[in-house]
């Protein structure tokens, strides 16, 4: 009893320490005034909702507006790596043909591979295609399943679904298509919902491609909004709306990781042992 | 039904009716490709093709709106004769994960051995854990760790209680690499959801046994749970260190772009990206891409070249 007791203590301090910053974030975007990076406690005396209000305020750009692009971005990359990345999973797991192989063994390697590799001539495509500074180079990609971590995960888990369905439903007289129509898709539901969750949170958060291709004012993604309080952070009046946007920014992230935080629990575990 | 008489055609009996024309779907590998054809497309268009493209434009001179002029191997030896702050992201970039992959991995393996208990609340705990993972790649906490290490931040403040004075860390070339590395430790979650569920895979017996002869804590650890996790551990080694290779938010965030103070946080990818999208030296970064990719690949390669000698596979394990 007393041991139990005694390893609550100690989980909860380490975590008290490990989510230290993210509370510090979270009441520095109430504090009032130009304090707030020195002040250590998470409790002023007091609350205020003023950086809320400028941040949320008007603007020559409204917030909501990088709410809105950051959506796009995210939304649409989670339906082209869900659809595509299903369909060809569903094709190294299940079908015959003679280059699998190869192509599955192309696909592992592409796991690994810095985009670093890839960015330049890429680059030049989307710009040739007049596509620089939209919202395309950073959705049409996942629509070309070209997240092989994705493919992977729902390889690993359509492999482990059992077969007597399938067969069943072959002598039944259903081809691939309508076998992954109704067998396969129903059942993969847990990994296409990991899938989703782990690609709006990795696009949600992502910068690096987002920076290469935005840049219009009106077309700038919540990363890319924050990343220009940087400049202005000399100046201490400007950290308590730059925490109120980071608080805002991460709010998505934290409900869908509060809702779904088993799947992507589980979908790490599995991925990462069965491997 | 068209699909039936293809399958009954494959078990090799007569068809009930003459073969079926086209549409049909059987287990024909123009089915399998028709699945396929999105990934088969972006593997060609988007990866194996401009993976090609930035090899050639390595040894190039090429700026996006020029043709790209052909220089055989100028852009490998300016960078490794003249290039000063080629050498010091190299450096950079090797301290930062050769700091924060260690560090990290061991304390994820330190909290899954403390969450690792039968408890209800450990699904709770191990999600709060793993919630920085999450939130860390993000430019917002990028920020907020700029201002706690910003001069007279909330850092310096708890520092000074003890009487170190270190004014300001994101501005001091000492302690800036040290700011992202700290960034990095904080995001030991995801390898620790991985050790955690390869630690609930060792048979119990094990314990049994070791505690009937008499070992203690420590003796299990090393004896019988490093050695059976050996194979998760270098799961996350590999993964980690080619991810930490390639960090670029928290240090574009934390220097503004510049990898600053004194290039002590010019992370390779950053310094990549000043020379392909601030310079347009573009021929330039993709020589530097492709050094990356050598270079991340010889690691892993000597990473699973070690393993030989420190992983061990169990019957039941792969």
């Amino acid at each position: 009893m007393i041991r139990r007791v005694v390893w609550h203590v100690v989980v909860l301090a380490v975590l008290a320490v490990m989510l230290y910053p993210i509370l510090w974030l979270v009441a520095g975007s109430f504090k009032p005034g130009a304090s707030i990076a020195s002040s250590v406690g998470l409790w002023a005396g007091s609350l205020t909702l003023d950086n809320y209000a400028s941040v949320l305020g008007p603007a020559e750009i409204p917030v909501w507006r990088y709410f809105v692009n950051s959506t796009i971005v995210a939304g649409g990359a989670v339906i082209g790596n869900v659809v595509t990345c299903s369909l060809a999973a569903y094709a190294f797991a299940r079908l015959r043909f003679r280059l699998r192989a190869p192509l599955f063994g192309f696909m592992l390697a592409t796991i690994m591979l810095p985009q670093h590799v890839v960015l330049i001539p890429q680059y030049t495509i989307f710009q040739r295609l007049g596509m620089v500074d939209s919202f395309w180079p950073l959705v049409l990609p996942k629509f070309l399943a070209t997240d092989a971590f994705f493919v992977f995960l729902m390889v690993q888990f359509i492999r482990q679904l059992p077969r007597d369905l399938d067969e069943a439903a072959r002598i039944d007289g259903c081809g691939p298509i309508r076998i992954f129509a109704h067998i396969t898709l129903p059942l993969i539901k847990p990994a296409m919902i990991t899938t989703a969750i782990f690609t709006f949170i990795w696009t949600w958060n992502d910068f690096f491609t987002q920076l290469i291709y935005l840049s219009s004012p009106d077309k700038l993604t919540l990363p890319l909004a924050l990343r220009m309080f940087v400049d202005l952070q000399e100046s201490a009046s400007s950290f308590g709306p730059m925490f109120a946007l980071s608080v805002l920014s991460l709010l998505p992230i934290l409900l869908f990781f509060a809702a779904f935080q088993r799947f992507l629990v589980q979908g790490l575990a599995t991925s990462g042992l069965k491997g | 039904m068209v699909s039936a008489r293809a399958s009954t055609l494959e078990r090799g009996r007569a068809p009930a009716a003459p073969a079926p024309a086209k549409g049909s779907y059987g287990e024909r590998p123009g089915v399998a490709y028709l699945f396929l054809s999105p990934w088969v497309a972006g593997a060609v268009l988007l990866t194996l093709g401009p993976m090609l493209a930035s090899l050639y434009l390595s040894f190039t001179d090429y700026d996006l709106f020029t043709s790209p002029k052909f220089v055989g191997f100028a852009n490998y030896a300016r960078l490794f004769g003249e290039d000063a702050h080629f050498l010091s992201a190299v450096w950079a970039t090797v301290k930062y994960v050769l700091l924060s992959v260690p560090v990290q991995l061991v304390a994820a393996l330190a909290v899954a051995l403390l969450l690792n208990r039968a408890s209800r609340a450990q699904g709770v705990y191990r999600s709060a854990f793993y919630a920085p993972s999450l939130l860390g790649a993000s430019v917002a906490v990028a920020l907020v760790w700029r201002a706690l290490f910003s001069t007279d931040g909330a850092a310096d403040q708890v520092l000074s209680l003890f009487g170190v004075r270190t004014g300001g860390w994101v501005t001091d070339p000492g302690l800036a690499l040290l700011v992202l590395v700290l960034l990095g430790i904080w995001q030991f979650g995801a390898p620790m959801v991985i050790f955690l569920a390869g630690l609930k895979q060792i048979p119990p017996e094990l314990y049994d046994a070791a505690a009937v002869d008499g070992a203690g804590w420590w003796r299990q650890l090393r004896s019988i749970t490093v050695p059976m996790l050996s194979p998760v551990i270098l799961f996350n080694l590999v993964l980690d260190t080619i991810r930490a290779f390639q960090v670029f938010n928290a240090a574009f965030i934390v220097s503004n772009g510049t990898g600053g103070p004194g290039d002590s946080t010019l992370f390779y990818t950053l310094y990549l990206w000043q020379k392909g999208f601030v310079d347009f030296k573009m021929g330039y970064a993709s020589a530097m891409a492709w050094l990356l990719l050598l270079g991340i690949a010889l690691v892993t390669t000597l990473i699973f070249r070690s393993a030989r000698s420190w992983v061990h596979y169990g019957g039941d394990e792969r």
